[in-house]
């Protein structure tokens, strides 16, 4: 019997007993004490070693907490602005202008959806060119009136199609890294879910980059790496080995700041405990940015891009 | 100029008196058979049907700058293979043999050089050196070209041929795509022309940053320009590519560059576009 099937007897057993202990009005606290102790444990154990191919798998759950249902309980107030000005307006990219914890500040989250038409709609959190069009144009709206940028970054990749080339999503990908890259005030990303590839980069060049603990982040889906490298699809959990995607790793490798942990069990365990670490974290680098001169600010995450790779662990 | 099929045509060396260095090669294009120097002159454009292989750097750092005045920037020191990563073959050993195959350190050269007399900087990525992919190596490179052109004040000129990021190097080569920004920043800052040439393939990763930042964009005649690749875009999405799909000539009639210029007189098209942007005439 391996771990997950024991901590599913222990967890039937411990349901048992709790059905006898209201049944029957017998006194079995000592009892269950102990079987939760060892529940608790052997959670802990379990999800601590989880290998980076199921933590994919958690990053990828449709319930994951993320999109606009984790925006509004984040803020206090989020007013959504809408379209790229040229060709339209991508429902798997939003943003607009929001308060959190009084702060004033421009958002921009990929929004994956949770039923079939909003899946469908916004193409399971892959944005188009217009996507990172829109952006870019956020990005612009919050360097005019000196908003501090916040993204939640939750996406397989920006969407590979006819009209995305057309309407030179390379381009707009491209120029919301500049943008962030220029932006006149903190920039904080958090990735929730899938950092996927340039679709997450595009909002990830910020001051301070954020993962939940079972979030991944990476050049190419495990699939991918597969199919191009190992020439066989199957060998993706052993992609996610090599890829060194997992936030603990990203984290070692000096890329992300800060690793900030689940609920037991994963995100998706506990939306409202997910949303309230994410805010005190966001807040906390928020507030240690904001005491920083614009210029030390700017020549910081300059200084931090300019190196990254070329320093060794830990930078 | 034939339609660009999904897939390169290419050329190869026939071997026809013995073991010596192979005089020959066939277009797999139209089937030619084509003196090799015949080919040199011609840039790797074969003379019957006009199919266009792959350059190397070195022959397009020839074929673009004034004979002897390119003098190459040494390589970056940077430690290799730095997440440990190994496939079917260990990254380490992929590196080995692109070396030995391309005589190249890394997938970019870059230095200075004069064409039609103006100076520039140059840097251009060599595709057979694993798919011109772009990993710490290469966007150290990158950010170093674009320092020096801002410190020199010469107009930087970037020449892709890519895939993209380099798998191999995982986040660090994806976060390349930043650190190319943060160079293009110091251009910028010094009021430096950047000119990007697009040729086969511009796709991905070097796309998605500095390839699609430059203040003029060329692109080759038979350049591939795209995000995803075509066959990406067909299994995801299931739509049928139109014709002409990523073409130079797409690019150029959905307004994603400047001009589309076929390679013969690529040289030509920069010295009259030198002759527009540069400090001194």
């Amino acid at each position: 019997m391996n771990e997950e099937e024991r901590l599913k007897v222990l967890e039937e057993k411990a349901a048992e007993l709790r059905r006898l202990a209201e049944q029957d009005g017998l006194d079995l606290g000592a009892e269950l004490a102990v079987l939760e102790r060892k529940i608790a444990e052997l959670r802990r154990k379990l999800y601590a070693e989880l290998s980076p191919w199921a933590r994919v798998q958690l990053a990828r759950r449709p319930d994951r907490p993320s999109g606009l249902p984790f925006v509004q309980a984040l803020c206090e107030a989020f007013f959504e602005l809408r379209g790229d000005r040229v060709v339209g307006d991508d429902p798997a990219l939003r943003g607009g202008l929001a308060r959190l914890a009084g702060n004033r500040l421009v958002l921009l989250f990929h929004h994956r959806g949770s039923t079939p038409e909003e899946q469908r709609a916004s193409r399971f959190g892959m944005a188009s060119a217009q996507g990172y069009w829109k952006a870019k144009r956020l990005m612009e709206v919050a360097a005019r009136l000196r908003l501090p940028l916040l993204t939640l970054i939750n996406t397989p990749g920006a969407y590979p199609g006819v009209q995305a080339e057309a309407h030179n999503v390379a381009g707009a990908i491209a120029a919301c890294i500049w943008a962030m890259l220029r932006h006149p005030a903190p920039t904080v990303a958090v990735i929730l879910g899938e950092g996927g590839s340039g679709g997450a980069v595009a909002l990830a060049a910020a001051d301070r980059v954020l993962m939940l603990e079972n979030a991944t982040y990476s050049v190419i889906s495990p699939e991918g790496a597969a199919s191009i490298l190992w020439k066989d699809a199957k060998v993706a959990p052993k992609a996610a080995e090599a890829l060194r995607l997992t936030a603990h790793e990203l984290y070692a490798l000096g890329v992300v700041d800060e690793v900030i942990p689940e609920p037991m069990g994963g995100a998706h365990a506990d939306f409202a405990a997910t949303v309230e670490a994410v805010r005190e974290a966001v807040l906390r680098h928020l507030g240690e940015l904001s005491r920083l001169p614009l210029d030390e600010l700017l020549r910081a995450r300059y200084k931090r891009y300019r190196h990254v790779g070329a320093q060794g662990p830990g930078a | 100029m034939p339609i660009r099929k999904d897939k390169r045509e290419r050329y190869v060396e026939v071997e026809v008196s013995g073991p010596r260095e192979p005089l020959w090669v066939r277009c797999e294009a139209c089937g030619e058979l084509i003196f090799k120097r015949k080919l040199q002159e011609n840039q790797y454009v074969c003379p019957r049907c006009g199919a266009y292989f792959f350059l190397s750097a070195r022959e397009r750092i020839a074929a673009l700058t004034d004979p002897e005045t390119f003098r190459e920037f040494p390589p970056p020191q940077i430690p290799e293979d730095p997440l440990g990563f190994a496939d079917q073959v260990p990254y380490r050993e992929r590196l080995a043999r692109a070396r030995q195959e391309t005589g190249l350190g890394e997938a970019l050269v870059a230095g200075e050089a004069r064409l039609a007399g103006y100076p520039l900087t140059l840097a251009v990525l060599d595709f057979r050196f694993i798919g011109g992919s772009m990993g710490v190596a290469v966007g150290e490179a990158l950010y170093l070209a674009q320092a020096h052109a801002a410190r020199a004040r010469t107009p930087f000129v970037f020449v892709v041929s890519s895939g993209g990021a380099r798998v191999q190097e995982g986040v660090l080569a994806l976060l390349q795509m930043v650190k190319v920004v943060a160079g293009r920043e110091l251009l910028a800052q010094e009021g430096v022309p950047y000119i990007a040439v697009l040729t086969y393939p511009s796709t991905g990763g070097v796309l998605a940053s500095l390839g699609s930042l430059a203040d003029v964009t060329l692109a080759e005649e038979g350049a591939l320009i795209g995000f995803a690749g075509p066959r990406v875009i067909e299994q995801t999405t299931g739509e049928r590519l139109p014709p002409g799909f990523q073409t130079a000539r797409f690019a150029l009639e959905h307004g994603l560059v400047d001009q589309v210029v076929p390679r013969a007189q690529l040289r030509e098209e920069l010295a009259r576009l030198l002759r527009v942007l540069a400090e001194e005439p």
